[in-house]
């Protein structure tokens, strides 16, 4: 089903497709460092942020969709938890980017009737519980052709595609750099951030190699955290208290599984995924006011970028210099001040969502991009594995 | 070697490429349909589909096609950096995670490589790659 609606404010002849879902409550758990919280405790806590956001409650929720890897089947343990029996459960795990997925999801399920409002929800304890890089001492599968080179994953493989495209594009260190500083600028601005000192470009190229050319400020944090996000059909958005936030467009792909497997280094599959949202959605790349992109290293921004279109491919480096991104650049980019610097607690996508919306909802404070209407949130999992792109629009 | 080095556990895909190299040689799958070289090994072609493959001794020459040089690593490997892992494109066209040994400072990607047979343990070996010096 589609409805169309024109907007007067983009002049007569401007329609806007699918005003079928709307994202209409948002909210974090505790992030950073919560030693006393488990992963069910996050996720009630923000689930039940958001839905007080949204001014709806846990019985109008006819959906369910998470993921993670704190128990074999997560819809069944947190939908018990949460004392909630769906008419509908999803629990794609893609990686970091599966929350953009799930959004598409929700808006498919939702256009096909099947259910009105859809908790998305995520939480994880790595930073309280240490245990990220504890390996098996078994690799199985297709693991098996990778893992005893001892490469650091994820973090090698995204060195493989930074060490290719410096190669290929002399993209530089100090560039990749560029993205750090930037992120953290707008960290500064966000109170929940977990780290807001500045840092500078020569920072970055002086913190120590974790994996060359990635230095530790090219890296992502690690932290604990929980998110949720909830979507309604466009009759139960008319319900909710908030202004809704409307999926316009989404796509989504995966490329590979091993770094090994990758078909191009240097493309992801967000040229696929993007361009399927950008078509959906009927706009264009210069109308989108601002962009959250999946930044679990400094090189994941610049190939989002380049496959999206943003730029052409090998122009990622050039494209982000000069704090093109941070807070009064032209091109404003994790608003929030992303995985870099305000919370990576393990799979990060749910967090865009988050901060696109209240950016469409004009509830940003000190970071508000001004006048923000169009938001472009994408999300990377795995290594570099799958790619999930949607478009948010407002009324 | 260390009792929490993650070993492959051998299956009826990866028999063939771990009992090679033990060996000490290389060897991949080959589509006998679609005629491309698959790395790594399955049961079925990648590309076409056909159940049709054989495997076929590599010659064990190839180029880096991306590398990192690892500087913190965990587990068994914590103690082996800094080390090289890189991607090698073998000359019959498939790419496989390997180490760089006797690396020289001059290591690039594009620099030609050839396969080096690093035997771990009695029933374990590793393909690694060393520049070709000519
Ligand atoms: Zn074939």
């Amino acid at each position: 089903m589609t409805w169309l609606r024109s907007c007067p404010d983009w002049g007569e002849k401007r329609v806007v497709r699918d005003y079928v879902a709307a994202i209409v409550g948002v909210a974090e758990s505790d992030l950073g460092f919560t030693p006393n919280r488990t992963v069910l405790q996050l996720q009630a806590q923000a689930a039940k942020a958001a839905l007080d956001d949204a001014g709806l409650t846990r019985n109008d929720v006819d959906a369910i969709f998470t993921a993670g890897n704190w128990t074999w089947a997560p819809n069944l343990m947190l939908a018990e938890y949460l004392g909630i029996q769906p008419k509908y459960t999803d629990g794609t795990n893609i990686g970091g980017s599966s929350f953009e997925a799930h959004l598409g999801h929700a808006v498919a399920g939702i256009r096909a009737g099947l259910f009105d409002v859809a908790l998305i929800t995520y939480g994880s304890t790595q930073r309280s519980d240490r245990n990220r890089n504890r390996l098996s001492p078994h690799s199985v599968l297709t693991e098996q052709y990778e893992r005893s080179f001892g490469l650091p994953v994820p973090v090698g493989a995204y060195a493989l595609a930074a060490m290719r495209h410096q190669h290929q594009y002399g993209t530089t260190s100090e560039q990749l750099a560029e993205v750090a500083v930037a992120t953290r600028k707008w960290a500064q601005m966000n109170e929940k951030a977990f780290m807001r000192e500045p840092i500078t470009i020569q920072d970055v190229l002086n913190s120590r190699w974790i994996a060359e050319p990635l230095h530790l400020l090219d890296c992502c944090l690690v932290t604990d955290g929980g998110g949720a996000v909830v979507v309604a059909s466009a009759k139960a958005a008319a319900r909710s208290t908030k202004r809704p936030v409307w999926v316009l467009g989404h796509g989504e792909t995966h490329t590979h599984n091993s770094i090994s497997n990758m078909p191009d280094l240097l493309v992801t599959g967000a040229k696929e995924s993007g361009a399927r949202a950008f078509e959906r959605a009927g706009v264009a790349r210069d109308e989108i006011d601002v962009v959250e992109i999946y930044d679990s290293f400094t090189i994941t921004v610049l190939l989002t970028l380049e496959a999206l279109g943003f730029c052409d491919l090998g122009e990622g480096g050039a494209f982000v210099s000069g704090q093109r991104t941070a807070p009064g650049g032209e091109f404003p980019m994790n608003t929030n001040g992303g995985g870099l610097s305000y919370c990576h607690p393990g799979m990060y996508g749910i967090f865009l969502l988050i901060e696109a919306t209240r950016q469409l909802r004009g509830e940003c404070g000190p970071r508000q991009v001004k006048d923000a209407r169009l938001a472009l949130v994408s999300g990377t999992g795995g290594v570099l594995s799958s790619s999930a792109t949607v478009i948010l629009g407002r009324d | 070697m260390d009792e929490n080095f993650p070993r492959p556990v051998l299956d009826s895909d990866s028999r063939p490429f771990w009992e090679g190299l033990q060996r000490h040689e290389l060897w991949i799958q080959y589509c006998s349909l679609c005629h491309q070289h698959i790395f790594y090994p399955r049961s079925i072609c990648p590309y076409c589909f056909s159940d049709d493959l054989v495997w076929k001794q590599s010659h064990g020459r190839g180029t880096i096609y991306s590398y990192t040089v690892v500087h913190t690593a965990f587990g068994p490997f914590a103690e082996e950096t800094p080390y090289v892992v890189a991607l090698v494109a073998l000359d019959e066209g498939v790419r496989m995670m390997t180490r760089i040994v006797g690396v020289p400072d001059d290591i690039e990607i594009g620099r030609k490589v050839v396969v080096t047979f690093a035997d771990l343990a009695e029933d374990l070996t590793l393909p690694y790659f060393r520049l070709d010096v000519g």
